[in-house]
């Protein structure tokens, strides 16, 4: 780079001088005041928490983690026995919430997108009830929705020596749903390792085929050919182990089933209450999206000879989707922070845990920045994820 | 009817019945092409059952009153017929809790100035600084009904308060105090000053990250230790202080938006007529800005007003509460769940849904007054 | 012209010292020299015309004397108060400065009436009732008193543009700017603006105008300015400017503006 004459680089800005017509002065002087003022209000809390701390000798810091939990959980992903340490009971309340947050989510985006069309639909009838769907599960609070799904679902389920049984392995009572599961055998792991490979080698492969279509013209069935490695890649590595078969079936014993992975029915409760409530919202956001792309652009693609599957995939999806993905992971966000009304229904996710975890030890603090924590660390990446897509999606305008 | 618009109307029987607009609407919307005739056909047919099995359950078999609390004949009919006497023997104990069985009125008169006064605000033609006078009359009535100890009412505490005044109590003047902090949240997060933008993201940030449930707990169970010693506050004020603060989270992200609508003309105009930063803001920006927001505005209430009934955590008697509280402690009335949340749920809808339709409302007036 | 206490006419400036002076003023967006060592005096009562290419810096300038924008170099005097960082200083020169912008930036939700007496009432402390009486004279004086109690969407853009000018003279500023004031409007719309513009000029205010305008260039100013990439090209009574351009720059551009 030449280097530029003293005249024509830019001087060094210009000293502040003490008095508050200095627009610079002027700035650092309300900001000493309001962090001040932010700052006293800290220190007052502060204080008081400390004084309050030692007369009511509450304990502080994190060291009851290492001690003996003392309660029982009734929904495990992991293993936990109350002799387990409050640290793995915590683990296990993630693990919950995380497994109501995931399938909720899944399943609300399917239903959701379902009522946004249905909305649009031609149909009169399917349109109307669509309709009423949304605009009478949007507002009615969602722990109004929570209690009557409880009622409805503890009701109506049999004692468990008359439990259903519509599938082998698959037993509905009201002690929840046990279901069979591949027993432990050393090759799940590589099973579920194959599973990812070939979700790997699907986007090599479609990377791969979009630049070979650039240079030759010649388009690649990257749909089909991906989902053959995602199903034989599993299936090679099965067979590889030797086809093991071996499961882990549910058997009544007493009053419980044993084996297998029991759902309690607090867990289908919180999650066809959030399935549905969230559902509602999400079909407005898909409703809006294909709204929005103006129909002038189905038409232009029309016009130039693009069939009806074509334009929906290149013009019209990917137009509607930039209007709907942040809403949509808005909604996402909310059906995590929503699923801490497990509370409610008596679901042992990160917030029940935490909440016996902080009346046991009186050590309410630590606790609930437990909660604040867990949930932060969620909203903070899925924010991060949403705001990496609008930048890779965004419009370039002038 | 002439000879020509006769033949026409009877050419098709559908039409001979309902007129041929009528017919050709619904051949197009329910009858176009096999698809839609199999699914309306399929759909009318199943909505027909569930209607009966449900008018059936509510209307037609419901028991709508017992004799003191002889709930058997409700236990009977149990899946058959709903057990609307719930509602009947309980409805003061759901909308006013455990306020005092004389002193109702009181509580009763309240709901009714809510009411009023959500009204009024809705209707354009009331909005004047007369307004908010009539607000504040109308708190400051609330207050003094609901507490008492003057005029010869007696006093009650808040524990005693319960049902629907405590729904709308802590959505109403959580909104009202966190609207001015939520203000000010989002000028300062749009400010140059790096100090106040941070305290402002960070504040935003932390309470949007978390749930409704842990600022309830935090308020509950830490605001006690945070205070001192002599200082007590009792359990609805610390409920009203988590929404308030929650509620100026979500509040100052949706007048941000309304702020970075506004085009920087309108900035660069206030500042060559020689306005203040103060005085623009005022007259210029937040006008403007916060009447572009009104509908998201009015959804962030609602939002709130849904999520008032997670104070029943806290042990606190809202609506909702006080309707579980119904059928878990008289043995006489457990297991009627259904129909206490039904009626709780149709409560919030109606209330809900007003004011959703009066957002839509306003949001297709401000969509018509900018295509002018 | 009735010579009444409401008119226009600004004070002559004090021992006869220019009104506005850009000595060696350099402006940077970051590391981008927008504004080269610009020199240029206003005498009180003229009327200069700026006009160039677009990125050429004109509006760039104009924005720096009311201080809409910052210049890093340099020396920027209005009325014999140096504009600085210092903000008393930049509030004395806004109330002196009048603005026209491009696009109006009238205050939507305020009617007419309301936009005029505004900065009055807040920033001159002036009563309600003369700020009105102030403000019915200048809407007389472009010509739409009529539309007082409209709001600024229901005028046509001519309409607004006029309102705009009489906004900034209601402040009774010493001097206007205007920045490509007829730039955004339909073209039977410019000749009501720039008529308002041209009784201004022969009222004695003084003027800088960044316009393309160049009918109204040869009819009301002194001196006509042309610049291009941050600096001054040109400089010269509009008659010899039109007539013998003396840069080659300047006669691309003039070919480039006359030409159709």
């Amino acid at each position: 780079m030449a280097s530029i004459p003293a005249s024509e680089r830019r001087p060094a800005a210009p000293k502040m001088r003490l008095s508050l017509s200095d627009p610079i002065f002027r700035s650092v002087v309300y900001q000493v005041v309001v962090v001040g003022a932010v700052g006293s209000l800290v220190w007052y809390l502060v204080s008081n928490l400390e004084a309050n701390m030692e007369t009511r000798k509450i304990a502080s810091g994190f060291g009851f983690l290492t001690r003996e939990a003392g309660f029982a959980i009734l929904q495990k992903l992991i293993d936990y026995a109350p002799t387990d340490t409050y640290l793995r009971a915590l683990i296990v309340g993630v693990l919950n919430t995380v497994l109501v947050a995931v399938i909720g989510i899944v399943l609300a985006t399917i239903l959701g997108t379902l009522l946004g069309i249905g909305r649009l639909s031609r149909n009169w009838l399917v349109a109307r009830l669509c309709t009423g769907y949304v605009e009478t599960l949007r507002n009615i609070p969602l722990a109004v929705q929570l209690f009557f799904w409880y009622v409805v679902i503890k009701d109506n389920l049999p004692a468990v020596r008359q439990a259903l049984h519509p599938l082998p392995g698959f037993f509905l009572s009201q002690r929840g749903l046990a279901m069979a599961v591949p027993a432990d055998n050393p090759a799940n792991p590589w099973i579920l390792a194959a599973f990812a490979v070939g979700v790997a080698a699907t986007v090599a492969l479609s990377r791969w085929a979009r630049r070979r279509q650039a240079a030759t013209g010649q388009p690649f069935p990257t749909l089909w050919v991906g989902a053959a490695l995602m199903v034989a890649l599993p299936i090679l590595t099965w067979l590889a182990a030797g086809a093991p078969t071996a499961f882990d079936v549910p058997e009544l014993r007493g009053f419980n089933f044993r084996g297998g992975i029991v759902l309690i029915p607090e867990f289908v409760t919180l999650l066809v209450g959030l399935t549905t409530y969230t559902a509602a919202f999400i079909a407005e956001i898909v409703r809006s999206g294909i709204l929005a792309v103006s129909h002038g652009q189905t038409e232009a693609a029309l016009a130039l000879g693009l069939p009806r599957g074509l334009t929906l995939r290149l013009v019209v999806l990917p137009q509607a989707l930039r209007v709907i993905v942040p809403p949509m992971i808005s909604q996402y966000l909310n059906l995590t922070k929503n699923s801490s009304l497990a509370l409610l229904v008596g679901y042992p996710d990160i917030v029940s845990v935490a909440n016996t975890t902080l009346n046991q030890t009186g050590q309410a603090i630590e606790g609930i920045a437990i909660i604040m924590a867990v949930f932060l660390a969620i909203s903070l990446s899925i924010s991060g994820i949403m705001n990496w897509y609008n930048k890779k999606i965004a419009l370039v305008e002038r | 009817m002439s000879d020509a618009a006769a033949s026409m109307n009877n050419r098709t029987a559908l039409g001979g019945v309902l007129g041929t607009r009528a017919a050709q609407w619904v051949r197009a919307n329910l009858f176009s092409g096999w698809l839609n005739t199999a699914v309306t056909l399929v759909i009318a047919y199943l909505l027909a059952k569930a209607l009966y099995a449900v008018v059936s359950w509510a209307l037609f078999n419901a028991v709508w009153d017992v004799p003191g609390n002889q709930t058997q004949v409700c236990r009977d009919l149990h899946g058959i017929g709903a057990c609307w006497a719930l509602i009947t023997h309980n409805y003061r104990f759901i909308f006013f809790g455990t306020y005092p069985y004389e002193e109702q009125w009181r509580p009763a008169i309240v709901v009714l100035i809510f009411l009023g006064l959500y009204g009024a605000s809705a209707m354009r033609r009331f909005w004047s600084i007369k307004l908010l006078y009539a607000w504040v009359i109308g708190l400051a009535a609330i207050g003094v009904l609901m507490w008492g100890g003057v005029f010869g009412m007696p006093l009650i505490e808040t524990d005693r308060w319960g049902g629907l005044p405590i729904t709308l109590i802590l959505a109403t003047f959580g909104a009202v105090i966190a609207f001015p902090f939520g203000v000010f949240l989002a000028l300062g997060r749009r400010s140059n000053l790096p100090a106040i933008k941070t305290l402002c993201v960070v504040y935003i940030e932390l309470i949007r990250g978390v749930p409704l449930v842990s600022m309830l707990f935090m308020a509950s169970v830490m605001l006690p230790l945070f205070l001192p010693q002599d200082l007590t506050i009792n359990k609805l004020l610390r409920a009203q202080v988590a929404v308030i603060m929650f509620a100026a989270a979500y509040l100052a992200e949706v007048v941000r938006g309304g702020l970075q609508a506004i085009p920087k003309g309108q900035y660069e105009a206030a500042n060559a007529l020689g306005l203040t930063y103060w005085q623009g803001t005022a007259f210029i920006i937040l006008p403007q800005a916060l009447r572009i927001v009104i509908p998201p505005l009015v959804n962030t209430f609602i939002a709130m007003f849904k999520d008032t009934s997670l104070v029943s955590i806290i042990a606190i008697y809202d609506l909702l509460n006080a309707a579980s509280a119904t059928i878990n402690t008289e043995p006489a009335w457990r297991g009627f769940g259904i129909e206490a949340y039904l009626f709780v749920a149709l409560i919030y809808w109606v209330f809900c849904f007003s004011m959703s339709k009066y957002s839509q409302h306003v949001e297709a007036d401000l969509a018509r007054a900018q295509k002018r | 012209m009735a010579a009444t206490a409401a008119s226009a006419r600004p004070a002559a400036g004090a021992s006869g010292r220019p009104m506005i002076e850009l000595q060696h003023v350099n402006k940077w967006y970051g590391q981008f020299h927008v504004l080269r060592d610009v020199n240029l005096t206003v005498e009180t009562g003229q009327k200069i015309v700026i006009c160039g290419p677009s990125g050429s810096g004109k509006s760039t300038m104009i924005r720096c004397i009311n201080r809409l924008e910052e210049h890093q170099q340099g020396k920027i005097v209005v009325d014999g108060v140096e504009l600085t960082a210092d903000l008393r200083n930049i509030d004395t020169i806004r109330r002196e400065v009048g603005m026209v912008f491009q696009h109006f930036n009238l205050f939507p939700h305020l009617t007419v009436l309301e936009n005029l007496t505004l900065a009055p009432i807040w920033v001159r402390k002036t009563p309600r009732k003369e700020a009105e009486d102030t403000a019915m004279h200048f809407l007389r004086r472009v010509r739409i008193p009529e539309q007082a109690s409209k709001y600024p969407g229901q005028l046509s853009g001519g309409q607004q543009q006029r309102v705009a000018i009489a906004r900034s003279l209601c402040m009774r500023p010493k001097v206007m700017l205007f920045d490509e004031p007829t730039s955004a409007l339909d073209p039977e719309m410019v000749k009501e603006v720039l008529d308002v513009m041209v009784e201004l000029a022969k009222e004695g205010m003084t003027m800088m105008c960044v316009t393309h305008e160049m009918g109204f260039a040869r009819a009301v100013a002194d001196k006509v300015i042309f610049m291009d990439k941050g600096e001054i090209v040109e400089s010269n009574a509009p008659t010899e400017f039109f007539a013998h351009p003396k840069s080659d720059r300047t006669k691309l551009f003039l070919s480039q503006i006359l030409g159709h």
